[in-house]
C-alpha cells in the first residue's frame, strides 16, 4: 500500500504540471505586450550574436580625422565618436557586452543565491540566521553601490563586471529560494519523501528546487534587466569593461562629453539601453502573470 | 397603499461580459410595506443579490445595467435620481449588510470611526455626537463594553460580533428599507438565531422594513412574510410565506425544500444541491429556465416560456402544469438520493 | 510605540555590525591589493609597502578588524589621504547635498506615482490606465543615468531653462535653488515614480474589489472618499514595502545623478574618491549610506505598524496583540 502511493502521487503531479504548462503558453502567448517584449529581447540577442555581420565597420577603428561626423555621413549610418569610430558599430557590438554581463551575472547570483536560500530555508536554525543576516547585509547596500565598491577592489574588466554585478544579485535569489523552500518544506509529500528515506541532497534537488522554478524564471528574468542598467551605470562611471571595448554604458559616458557636438552618441547608445531593459521587462511581467500571479517584484 | 415603501417592477439587470450580455435578472417584481420582511430565495447565481445590488445602484459601472423596469422607493424613482441624491437614500434610506462580516468591515480602521462615518455622512453631526451614537449603536446591537469596543479593529471581533457591527452600521441612520444579503451564511447555527433575533426586535422598534436574501429556507420560515423564489433570473413562485410553506407550487421550490429537509436529516452545513446546473444565461433559451433539471419536465417546458399565474390570490407560480385548472402532483424525494 | 522603537532599533546592531563585516571582507579579503589599486599600476613595490603600512594592511587580519569596529564605534571613519580630512567630516559636508536631492525627488516621485496608481486603478481599462502603464514601464526601464544626460540635452544645451550642473546656494536665491534642483530630482525621482504608479496601481486593483469597499459604497459615501480613503488605507501596505526598497535605489541613484549633475553629494563623494583611488572614503561612505538605509527601513517598519493595525507590535516571542 505504501510503496504505491509515492507512485500514484507523481502520476497526479505529472498530469497537473501538463496543463499548467498548457494553460501558461496559451496565457504567454495571449498577452501581446508579453510576447512583444520577447520578441524585442530576442531581437537584441540576434544582433549580439550576429554583431560582426551587422556592424558596418569594425568597432574599435579608430580615424582621429572622421571623428564626431553626423549621422549618415561618410556611410556612417549614426556618424562617429571623438575618436572617429563608428558609433553604430560600436552600439551594436556593444549588445554584447551588455547581454553576456546581463545572463552570466544573473547566472552567477542565482547559482550562489539559490543555493544559500536552499540550505538557509531547508535546515532552519543556526545556519538559516547566518546566511540571512548576511543577506540582509548585503541588501542594505543599495545594488548599484555594491557593485561599485567590489568594482574599486576589483579594478576594470569583464570578468570583474560579472562577479561585481553577481554578487550584488546573490541577496534577493536567497531570499526568494529561501522563502519558497519554507513553504514547499512543509508540504505533505516533501514529509512522504522523508518518510522513505530519501536523502537531504535528493530532497532538495529533486523536490525542493523544482518547486521554486517559477519565482526564479520570473525574478532571474527580470534581474537580467537590472544587470544590464548596471553594467551600463558601471561603465558611465568608467568602472565597467576595459576600454576600447565598447559597451553601451562607455559609449554613453563618451557621449555626455559631445553632447553638443554629437548627440547621437549619447541619445542611441542610452535608447539602445531603454529598449532591450524595456524589451526584457515586458516579457518579464507576461512571465509573471502566467506563471505566478501572486509574484510582486 | 401609502405604507408600500418599495415597489418594483418589471426589473432587468444585464451585465456585459467581453462578448456577451448575460441576463442576470428578468422581469422582477417586488412589493413590499412597512415593517414587512420579504425573503428572497434561490441558489447562487440565481440573480437575487443582484437585485439587491440593483436597488441600491450599485451594480460594477460600466459592466452592469437596468435596461428595464421601475423602482419606486419612499415616493421616489430611484432610476431616475442623480449621483448624488442616490448617495443620499443608501446607508441613509436603504441599508445594506453582507454576507461574510470577516470581510466587509475595513480592517483598516476602528468599528467606532466606520460607525461614526456612517453617521456623519448623512447627519450633521460633531464628532463627539457621533461617537457617542457609534457607543450607543453598539449597545443597540448587544455588544457588551461598547465603550471599549469602540476603539477596536473588526479583526479583534468574532464573527457574530463583526455582523452585529455591520447590523450597527446599518441601522444607525435609521434605514426605512434593510436589505441583508445573506446575513447569517457565513455563521456558526446558535449565532445565526442570535442574529436573525437581533435583527427581528430592531425591526419591531424601528418598524425597518428588510429584504432578507438567502438560500436558506428556514431563515425565511423564521424571518418573513413574504418570499419571493428566484431562479437563473427568474422569479418561478412568490406568495406569502404561509401559503409557499403549506402549498408550494413549483417544482423548483419543491426541489429546494426537498434539500432543506436532507440538510435538517443530514445535519450539514451545507444544503445538499439539486443536481445540474442553471442554465448558461448568455444564451437565453426559449423554454423554462428549470426544464434541463426539473424531473416533471415534459415537452412544451422547453419550447415554450411559462407565463405567472396568480394561482390563488397573492400566490404567483411560473409552471405550464401549475394553472388555475391544472395541478401536477408532487412527488416524494425526487431530487436528491 | 516608543518601547516597539527601541526593540527595533536594539535589533538593529547585528545587522549593521554584519554591513561592517561586509565592508571590511570586500575591502580586504577580496583578491587585489587595495594600496596597489590606490596607487596605479605604476607604482614601485616601495610605495605600495609605505602605503600598506599606512594603512595598518600589514597587520593580521583580525587585528585590523577590531582596530576598524572599535574605530567605527566611535564614530571614526578612517581619515582621507587625498583630502586630508577625516571621513566623516567628508561625509557630513555632503550629506545634506544629497538628502536635500533624495527628498525632492521622493516628494516628486510620491505626489505623482501614487496618484497616477489610484486613477489608473479606479478607471482600470480606460484610455488614461494604459497610458499611466505604458508611462511607468518605460519608467522603471529607463537607464537613469541616460535620462540625466538627455535632460541636460534638452532643456540645458538646448533649451537653455535650466543649469546643466551644480548646486544652488540660498544666498543665489530661492529661484536658483530650485532652479538647480528641478533636472537632478526629476531624473532621480524617475524610477521610484514609476515604480509606486505600477505598485499602487495592482495594489488598488486587489483592494478595490474587496467586500469593505461594497459596503463603503452602500453607506453612500462619495466615490472619492469611498477609493482615497477606504482602499487606499489598505493598499498602502505594499506601497510601503515599495517605499523601503526605493530608498535602496533612491541612495543608488544619487551616485549616478550626482556624477551628471556635479552635484556636491555623498554620491560625487564616491566616485571622486573612486577616481582618486581613496578606498578609505569609498568604504566609509558607502558604509555610511547602508547604515542610513537600514535606519530608513526601521522608520518604514513603524509606519506599517501605523497603517496596518493588524501587524503585532511585540513581533517575535510570545506576541498577543496589544
Amino acid at each position: 500500500m505504501t510503496s504505491t502511493q509515492p507512485s500514484s502521487m507523481e502520476t497526479r503531479e505529472v498530469k497537473k504540471k501538463e496543463i499548467n504548462e498548457r494553460s501558461f503558453i496559451r496565457k504567454l502567448l495571449k498577452n501581446r505586450i508579453a510576447a512583444f517584449g520577447l520578441f524585442v529581447t530576442i531581437f537584441m540577442t540576434i544582433i549580439a550574436i550576429f554583431a560582426p555581420l551587422i556592424a558596418t565597420h569594425a568597432p574599435n577603428e579608430m580615424d582621429i580625422t572622421h571623428s564626431l561626423l553626423g549621422a549618415g555621413v561618410d556611410g556612417h549610418f549614426l556618424g562617429t565618436d571623438n575618436y572617429g569610430r563608428d558609433l553604430f558599430s560600436r552600439i551594436v557590438y556593444g549588445a554584447r557586452i551588455s547581454l553576456i554581463v546581463g545572463v552570466s551575472a544573473v547566472l552567477f547570483g542565482a547559482v550562489f543565491g539559490t543555493f544559500l536560500g536552499l540550505i538557509a530555508g531547508y535546515f532552519g536554525g543556526k545556519l538559516d540566521s547566518l546566511i540571512m543576516r548576511t543577506m540582509d547585509g548585503l541588501f542594505a547596500f543599495p545594488f548599484i553601490l555594491l557593485a561599485i565598491t567590489l568594482m574599486t577592489v576589483l579594478g576594470q574588466g569583464l570578468v570583474n563586471v560579472i562577479i561585481a554585478i553577481g554578487v550584488a544579485n546573490i541577496p534577493g535569489f536567497a531570499r526568494i529560494v529561501r522563502g519558497q523552500v519554507l513553504s514547499v518544506k512543509e508540504e505533505e509529500f516533501i514529509e512522504v519523501t522523508r518518510s522513505l528515506g530519501a536523502t537531504h541532497g535528493r530532497i532538495l534537488f529533486q523536490h525542493v528546487l523544482p518547486n521554486c522554478l517559477a519565482p526564479l524564471i520570473v525574478y532571474g528574468t527580470m534581474s537580467i534587466a537590472g544587470a544590464i542598467i548596471s553594467e551600463a551605470a558601471l561603465s558611465f562611471l568608467g568602472l565597467g569593461v576595459q576600454p576600447p571595448t565598447a559597451s553601451w554604458g562607455s559609449i554613453l559616458k563618451d557621449g555626455k562629453d559631445f553632447l553638443v557636438l554629437n548627440p547621437q552618441m549619447a541619445t542611441f547608445s542610452g535608447l539602445a539601453i531603454l529598449i532591450t531593459v524595456l524589451g526584457i521587462n515586458l516579457f518579464g511581467d507576461g512571465l509573471r502573470d502566467a506563471l505566478d500571479p501572486k509574484m510582486k517584484v | 397603499m401609502s405604507d408600500v415603501i418599495l415597489k418594483v417592477e418589471n426589473l432587468d439587470v444585464h451585465f456585459r461580459s467581453s462578448a456577451s450580455i448575460v441576463k442576470a435578472v428578468n422581469g422582477v417584481n417586488i412589493t413590499l410595506k412597512k415593517k414587512e420582511t420579504l425573503g428572497i430565495v434561490g441558489e447562487s447565481g440565481s440573480g437575487k443579490s443582484v437585485t439587491a445590488t440593483a436597488l441600491m445602484r450599485l451594480l460594477p459601472k460600466g459592466i452592469g445595467s437596468i435596461p428595464n423596469g421601475k423602482i419606486t422607493f419612499n415616493g421616489k424613482d430611484i432610476l431616475s435620481l442623480s449621483d448624488k441624491e442616490m448617495r443620499d437614500v443608501r446607508g441613509n434610506e436603504i441599508a445594506m449588510i453582507f454576507q461574510d462580516p470577516m470581510t466587509s468591515l475595513n480592517p483598516v480602521f476602528t468599528v467606532g470611526d466606520q460607525i461614526e462615518e456612517a453617521v456623519r455622512t448623512h447627519q450633521q453631526m460633531s464628532k463627539k455626537e457621533a461617537k457617542k451614537k457609534a457607543i450607543e449603536m453598539l449597545k443597540v446591537v448587544g455588544i457588551p463594553e461598547p465603550e471599549k469596543r469602540v476603539k477596536m479593529y473588526p479583526h479583534e471581533f468574532s464573527g457574530g460580533m463583526r455582523q452585529r457591527v455591520m447590523i450597527a452600521i446599518a441601522l444607525s441612520c435609521n434605514p426605512k428599507l434593510l436589505i441583508a444579503d445573506e446575513p447569517t451564511t457565513a455563521l456558526d447555527v446558535t449565532v445565526q438565531a442570535q442574529i436573525l433575533e437581533l435583527m427581528k426586535s430592531l425591526q419591531e422598534k424601528n418598524d425597518t422594513s428588510i429584504i432578507m436574501i438567502t438560500h436558506d429556507l428556514g431563515v425565511v420560515w423564521e424571518m418573513c412574510d413574504k418570499v419571493i423564489v428566484m431562479y437563473a433570473g427568474n422569479t418561478v413562485e412568490s406568495g406569502t410565506v404561509e401559503t409557499i410553506y403549506e402549498n408550494p407550487l413549483h417544482p423548483y421550490t419543491w426541489g429546494l425544500l426537498e434539500s432543506q429537509i436532507t440538510k435538517n436529516t443530514l445535519n450539514g452545513d451545507k444544503l445538499p444541491a439539486i443536481p445540474g446546473s442553471p442554465p448558461d444565461l448568455r444564451n437565453p433559451i426559449p423554454g423554462c429556465n428549470f426544464a434541463d433539471r426539473c424531473p416533471y419536465a415534459k415537452e412544451i417546458c422547453s419550447t415554450t416560456k411559462p407565463q405567472p399565474i396568480e394561482v390563488e390570490l397573492g400566490h404567483i407560480v411560473s409552471c405550464h402544469f401549475q394553472t388555475n385548472s391544472n395541478r401536477l402532483e408532487r412527488k416524494e424525494r425526487v431530487y436528491i438520493e | 510605540m516608543g518601547k516597539y522603537i527601541l526593540k527595533r532599533l536594539v535589533d538593529l546592531l547585528p545587522t549593521i555590525f554584519v554591513v561592517a563585516i561586509i565592508v571590511f571582507v570586500i575591502t580586504r579579503l577580496i583578491p587585489g591589493d587595495p594600496a596597489a589599486v590606490m596607487l596605479g599600476p605604476q607604482a614601485s613595490v616601495e610605495d605600495i609597502q609605505e602605503l600598506r603600512d599606512d594603512l595598518g594592511l600589514n597587520e593580521p587580519l583580525h587585528t585590523q578588524f577590531l582596530q576598524y569596529i572599535g574605530d567605527l564605534v566611535q564614530g571614526d571613519f578612517g581619515v582621507s589621504l587625498t583630502y586630508n580630512q577625516p571621513v566623516i567630516s567628508l561625509i557630513m559636508d555632503r550629506f545634506p547635498n544629497t538628502l536635500v536631492l533624495a527628498f525632492s525627488a521622493l516628494v516628486i516621485a510620491l505626489l505623482i506615482g501614487i496618484p497616477a496608481g489610484i486613477i489608473s486603478a479606479s478607471k482600470q481599462n480606460s484610455v488614461m490606465d494604459y497610458t499611466v502603464m505604458v508611462i511607468s514601464l518605460i519608467g522603471v526601464s529607463i537607464p537613469i543615468f541616460w535620462l540625466g544626460v538627455m535632460l541636460v540635452l534638452y532643456f540645458s544645451v538646448n533649451l537653455g531653462w535650466f543649469p546643466a550642473t551644480g548646486m544652488g546656494t540660498m544666498d543665489e536665491g530661492f529661484i536658483t535653488y530650485i532652479k538647480h534642483l528641478v533636472l537632478p530630482s526629476i531624473t532621480l525621482a524617475t524610477i521610484p515614480m514609476a515604480t509606486f504608479a505600477r505598485i499602487t496601481r495592482s495594489s488598488m486593483l486587489e483592494v478595490i474589489s474587496q467586500d469593505y469597499i461594497k459596503t463603503a459604497r452602500a453607506k453612500g459615501l462619495k466615490e472619492f472618499f469611498v477609493i482615497g480613503k477606504h482602499a487606499f488605507k489598505n493598499a498602502l501596505t505594499p506601497i510601503l514595502t515599495v517605499l523601503g526598497m526605493q530608498v535602496s535605489a533612491l541612495l543608488g541613484g544619487a551616485v549616478l545623478t550626482e556624477t551628471i549633475f556635479s552635484w556636491p553629494g555623498m554620491g560625487r563623494l564616491i566616485v571622486d574618491a573612486i577616481d582618486k583611488r581613496d578606498f578609505v572614503v569609498v568604504q566609509g561612505t558607502v558604509l555610511f549610506i547602508a547604515i542610513i538605509f537600514v535606519l530608513v527601513n526601521l522608520l518604514i517598519d513603524v509606519l506599517y505598524k501605523i497603517v496596518n493595525p493588524r501587524v503585532n507590535y511585540s513581533s517575535g516571542k510570545g506576541g498577543e496583540g496589544k
